[in-house]
């Protein structure tokens, strides 16, 4: 049982101020375009002009000379590969031999201000021997060569996955109705305010210090060391508060380790600040997909089983592909009772900017495709959208067909919010309006996890640490490895420890995400940090306490386990009068022990799903989300308004409800953006004219993203259902709010207008489209005909099996994990 | 970050002044104003002029006076002052216009003869200069209709490619004040050091993406007349994606003068943004002497809306920018008409947000 669950909270639940709002609000918090260092150098990189070629020569002799230039970087000087996934190593600071997309770095410009490096790099001459531009998955499915990488599942395939969990076939042969529709979700990015920035430096003792704009700071502390071939002891990264994130600074980037080189070659201070064209580039942002979905059900609407075939854009990289690639299949299981599941998943290489994790990562693709799937099977079966869902709930304390294990399930009462809320059983297919506009309600759920289950290098360490220093001044210091990018990382840190030794989370010094001064946590993705970093931080803090507590406890004379650490005092819970101050129970504690210090880690449990490729996927718990938004749709001109959005978000405990709202508001922001115009949208120019193949609008003023003006009200419900792995009760709310959100749209567009849009974004065009075809359907009309590999067979727990694959390779024996039968517990028991 | 190429500063604070610098420069010298079209566009290359002369000390470029019933507007006055002056209430559609660009910020700053002045702008153009290094450039150069001049090192492409196969640029006009300044009649100032001319607003303004202003290099827009708004009623409908920041991809400025029995007397109907110039429909002179009805408005619309020729430059589909511009001429008439906005749909929510009609 987490802590807490069981006794009075003070500090959690209460709606607070954050702590590091006054710097924010204030303009005080420093990110890392706002470092500046003496004798400071400047950094441009010369980026690829063209989306796929050689290189033949570089010649940098005229930059090199120019005025204020230090130094000039090209892939010769950068040979070591790096990349975020250990299987997909294939990213170089600057291009050796090949540039796979118009963006790619093929050198760097260091110089004395940012105009110099600017100006050199107009006279660098790169020899470039043009290749044959791949602009999209089909086209890479259709073109083995020229390969764009010559590692990969095939050609330009870099990965292909197959998994069959039980018989599909069969089940889907045995249904009463088979439903199969194909939906295309295009890419987007993170748009984070802030673009990416790295000042890197030499330490006085000759060590490398580099603070970046990164959410993973360890992560890309284990890339300089490799890219750099330095001793991780010798690099320290520091992550500055991200002004945003969103997944699009989660991967090592190849400006920081270019100017972490430059930083080593010249021994001065260098800095970049990407423009915003470049972090269009640097991307790693949403996979678009194609998506096949065959669900078969009964006539009374319950799934038999459901066969999903899912074609990522992945772009020039790996980035975290591979991994987004599983997650285009692995959460589909964990809502509905599916009892039988076949997925299928096949990811490109193209050229373009790479794609990877945004908000979600992978997994908002398929929930579209599936949630409108289930809206057409509602409306087929004439089953209440609402009713069809609530049916087939996924029971709480059990495994899915896929081996995820799912522990509390807040879903039925988000559901049951959102419709109540909404007005759904009344008001839908039934709303009139006057204004000549056409308006529907449109329902959809979701889950997400409140961090990955394994880290993304194999390990068996925490992966998260707290450390806690205390002393005779009364002060608490949090040291935790985890990221703020706007989240609330730092205000859950200071909440957790304050709650556990009863003092104002305001009077709690955070330092975060240093390598050099706090334990290692993984990061700020995959949501992970509220849940592994808040149970590291509740252990290390009730260390503290229990080192305290016997301390105060002589000194009053009362048992230890009688004491209350509350509004900063220590306590008899029987005579709240015989206490003391918390100082000087710190004081006696210091007395008592020495110098005061405690340390706390995490680690998630073992998952049951043992199959090669179960370890994306699994998570502590999950958090699910209902969405019901209302739509208003313009017969003449296709024109969209979205009225009104309902949401309810299975949190488990909100720590901190204003951030939590926050979280949530801001994800149906985001999410809306994703539906109705956010694109990653690219440009091929007439092929007998020109290879090129452009982003078509690298900036904020024409990538569309909403404005406050298009924020419709949104109602936001917190079904807090405390699940006992979670912090005080608490699960994550960083990604899932988003994901219900684009197919309660498109349902809502249906019950307005009567047309399927199964595409996203959702355009006022494509309505048009629709409702000029005979389908009453804008969207793919086929999914490609393409080989698969052999499906890992795994038998579902309902059908004997254990978790392993039938035909999988063996492995090694290991020794059992924290969790599993045999092994430790997952946290030592903490005492009260 | 992005930078701004090196330039030197000249602060006239006369439009004599003014004038006299720009006849001595030529055309290596641009008007800075607001900026806000030409210091982005200067950080992405597309000009990079070696002198800017700044208006921001001239005096008299910002007043609005008032004679009978006419006003004269000074073409330094601010959008916001613009949206906001009690003078101006009377030509709807201008201060819906100026009320309706960018954001409150850039309407702070930018100026009107700023906006009627703005760059033509198309998606292969508004690009960092690395960008269209991508795509080998364009044919349109960093170079305005008065010959502004580029470094005679600034890489120049050859092709259209919006439209490969043409000969001349497609950029788009994308000012909002010019389409419902010219459906109000009005007429603008020219100053050099050879005197001052006065000309039709549509006459400023030319068919060529490139070369899209008949002013010359040495000329100083100072200000803009309208005449008398008895009897006119005007309205100005902006098709973007969003409700603020975003340029027009599609605008309908609509004006009638309408007897007391609602006959029209005139009409007149320009587009904007749907060429390299703004668009006058004379389709609209077929409303005279009918009434604003339901048939009439319709086939006004289908007619007018032929004028709407939108290319593949801009934010949204062109099919679809050409299918709404028929609704917008005839939404914008049914307001006009004295129909409840409220009652026409999002596109009339949104004009008559802007601004009560």
């Amino acid at each position: 049982m987490a802590e807490g669950s069981d006794r009075k909270l003070n500090v959690v639940g209460v709606p607070r101020r954050r702590v590091d709002g006054r710097a924010k609000v204030t303009g005080q918090t420093r990110f890392a375009d706002d470092l500046t260092l003496p004798r400071m150098l400047h950094c441009k990189m010369l980026r690829s002009r063209l989306p796929h070629a050689r290189i033949r020569g570089i010649d940098t002799a005229r930059a090199a000379a120019a005025p204020g230039v230090r130094l000039v970087l090209t892939g010769a000087d950068t040979p070591i590969p790096y990349g975020i996934l250990p299987v997909s190593q294939d990213e170089h600071a600057l291009c050796l031999d090949r540039v796979r997309f118009v963006g790619d770095p093929v050198a760097a410009v260091i110089a004395d201000s940012e105009e110099q490096a600017l100006a050199a790099l107009d006279l660098i001459a790169v020899d470039y021997e043009p290749l044959t531009t791949i602009a999209d998955s089909e086209q890479a499915l259709a073109t083995p060569e020229p390969r764009i990488h010559e590692y990969g599942d095939e050609a330009n395939v870099h990965k292909k996955v197959a998994f069959d969990f039980g018989d599909v076939d069969e089940a889907l042969a045995g249904a009463d109705r088979v439903f199969e529709d194909v939906f295309f979700y295009e890419g987007n990015t993170h748009l984070p305010i802030e673009q990416h920035a790295t000042l890197a430096a030499i330490d006085p003792d000759g060590k490398l210090t580099v603070w970046s704009a990164t959410q993973t700071p360890h992560y890309l502390h284990r890339a300089l060391t490799k890219a750099l071939a330095l001793p991780a002891a010798h690099i320290r990264v520091i992550a500055t508060p991200n002004g945003g994130g969103f997944g699009g600074k989660s991967d090592p980037f190849n400006h920081e380790i270019v100017v972490a080189k430059a930083a080593l070659v010249t021994g001065r201070p260098v800095k970049i600040c990407l423009t915003r064209e470049e972090v269009f580039y640097c991307h790693r942002g949403r996979h678009p997909v194609l998506m096949k979905f065959r669900t078969g059900v009964k006539n009374d609407g319950s799934i038999v089983a459901v066969h999903l075939d899912t074609l990522l854009d992945g772009g020039a990289y790996g980035s975290y592909g591979v991994a987004s690639t599983f997650y285009t299949g692995q959460l589909q299981t964990v809502t509905y009772k599916i009892p039988r599941y076949r997925f299928r998943g096949c990811r490109t290489f193209t050229n373009k900017p790479p794609c990877g994790p945004k908000r979600g990562h992978g997994t908002p693709q398929p929930r579209f495709g599936q949630e409108v799937q289930l809206d057409k099977i509602a409306v087929a079966l004439g089953i209440d959208p609402a009713q069809l869902r609530l049916q087939q709930l996924v029971e709480p304390a059990s495994l899915t067909a896929n081996y995820m294990r799912v522990n509390t399930i807040g879903l039925g009462e988000c559901i049951h919010q959102v419709v109540a809320g909404s007005g759904w059983k009344e008001r839908r297919g039934k709303i009139v309006s006057n204004d000549g506009m056409a308006r529907g309600l449109g329902l959809a759920c979701s889950a997400y996890l409140s961090g990955a289950g394994l880290p993304i290098y194999w390990n068996d360490l925490p992966q998260s640490g707290v450390q806690l220093k205390l002393d005779r001044s009364g002060g608490v210091t949090a040291f935790c490895g985890a990221t703020e990018i706007g989240q609330g990382s730092d205000d859950v840190l200071a909440l957790c420890v304050a709650e556990i030794l009863g003092v104002p989370p305001f009077d709690i010094r955070i330092i975060t995400g240093d390598t050099d001064l706090t334990p290692v946590d993984l990061g700020s993705y995959s949501s992970r940090v509220t849940l592994m970093m808040g149970n590291a931080a509740i252990e290390a803090a009730t260390r503290a306490r229990d080192l305290i507590a016997p301390a105060v406890a002589k000194k009053l004379g009362v048992p230890a386990g009688r004491l209350v650490f509350a509004e900063a005092r220590v306590f008899d819970s029987e005579d709240p009068e015989r206490g003391m101050t918390w100082q000087d129970a710190v004081i006696h504690g210091e007395a008592m022990h020495g110098t005061l210090g405690t340390t706390g880690s995490y680690k998630p449990p073992m998952s049951a799903a043992k199959y090669k490729g179960g370890g994306v996927g699994p998570t502590p718990t999950y958090s699910y989300s209902a969405s019901v938004i209302e739509v208003a749709v313009d017969r003449a001109t296709g024109w969209i308004e979205v009225v009104k959005v309902w949401i309810a978000h299975d949190i488990g405990r909100a720590l901190n409800p204003v951030l939590t709202r926050g979280q949530v508001e801001g994800g149906v922001y985001m999410a809306l953006g994703e539906a109705l115009m956010e694109e990653s949208a690219f440009r091929r120019l007439p092929p007998k004219l020109s290879g090129a193949l452009v982003h078509k609008m690298p900036s904020m003023l024409e990538y569309k993203s909403p404005t406050t003006f298009e924020m419709p009200p949104v109602e936001t419900f917190l079904v807090e259902q405390p699940d006992p792995r979670g912090p005080f009760g608490a699960k994550e709310v960083g990604q899932g709010p988003l994901l219900p959100v684009m197919p309660a749209l498109a349902n809502a567009v249906f019950d307005a207008i009567g047309v399927r849009i199964d595409e996203i974004p959702i355009t006022p065009e494509k309505i048009i489209r629709a409702l000029a075809a005979k389908d009453r359907r804008y969207g793919p009309s086929k999914f490609p005909e393409m080989t698969w590999p052999e499906a890992l067979k795994v038998a579902p727990p309902w059908e004997g099996g254990d978790g392993t694959a039938s035909n999988d390779k063996p492995k090694k024996p290991r020794m059992a994990r924290p969790g599993e039968e045999g092994g430790p517990p997952i946290r030592p028991e903490v005492r009260r | 970050m992005m930078r701004c190429p090196p330039f030197s500063y000249r602060a006239p604070t006369t439009v004599d002044e003014a004038v006299r610098i720009l006849a001595g420069e030529g055309p290596r010298a641009m008007l800075l104003a607001g900026g806000t079209d030409l210091v982005p566009n200067m950080k992405r290359r597309q000009q990079t002029p070696p002198v800017l002369v700044s208006l921001r000390r001239v005096a008299g470029l910002r007043e609005v006076t008032a004679d009978g019933a006419s006003v004269t507007v000074g073409a330094g006055l601010t959008l916001a002052q613009l949206a906001a002056h009690p003078l101006l209430r009377p030509w709807t559609a201008f201060g819906r216009a100026a009320d309706s660009v960018a954001t409150p910020h850039i309407r702070n700053a930018g100026t009107l003869g700023g906006n009627l002045c703005l760059d033509t702008r198309c998606n292969y153009y508004d690009q960092n200069y690395e960008w269209r290094k991508a795509i080998d450039f364009c044919m349109k150069r960093g170079e305005g209709g008065d010959g502004w001049a580029m470094r005679n090192d600034a890489p120049q492409g050859s092709v259209c490619w919006v439209a490969p196969g043409s000969k001349r640029c497609w950029a788009v006009s994308s000012t909002d004040s010019a389409p419902a300044l010219i459906a109000l009649g009005a007429e603008v100032t020219l100053c050099s050091t050879a005197g001052k001319r006065t000309i039709p607003l549509a006459d400023l303004y030319r068919d060529d993406g490139i070369d899209y202003l008949a002013k010359r290099p040495d000329e100083l827009l100072s200000e803009v007349r309208l005449g008398d708004p008895s009897g006119w009623r005007s309205t100005y409908w902006k098709l973007r994606r969003r409700e603020a920041f975003d340029f027009p991809v599609l605008s309908v400025a609509a004006a009638v003068k309408l007897a007391s029995d609602g006959t029209v007397l005139d009409a007149r109907l320009v587009f904007g943004a749907v060429a390299s110039h703004p668009v006058v429909a004379l389709a609209a002179q077929k409303l005279v002497g009918a009434r604003l009805t339901d048939e009439a408005i319709d086939a006004v619309a289908a007619e007018a809306s032929k004028h709407a020729k939108p290319l593949d430059n801009t934010d949204f589909s062109l099919g679809w920018r050409k299918r709404v511009a028929k609704a917008y001429v005839a939404g914008a008439l049914r307001e006009l008409r004295g129909d409840d906005p409220s009652l026409l749909g999002p596109h009339a929510r949104r004009a008559a947000a802007l601004r009560p009609f």
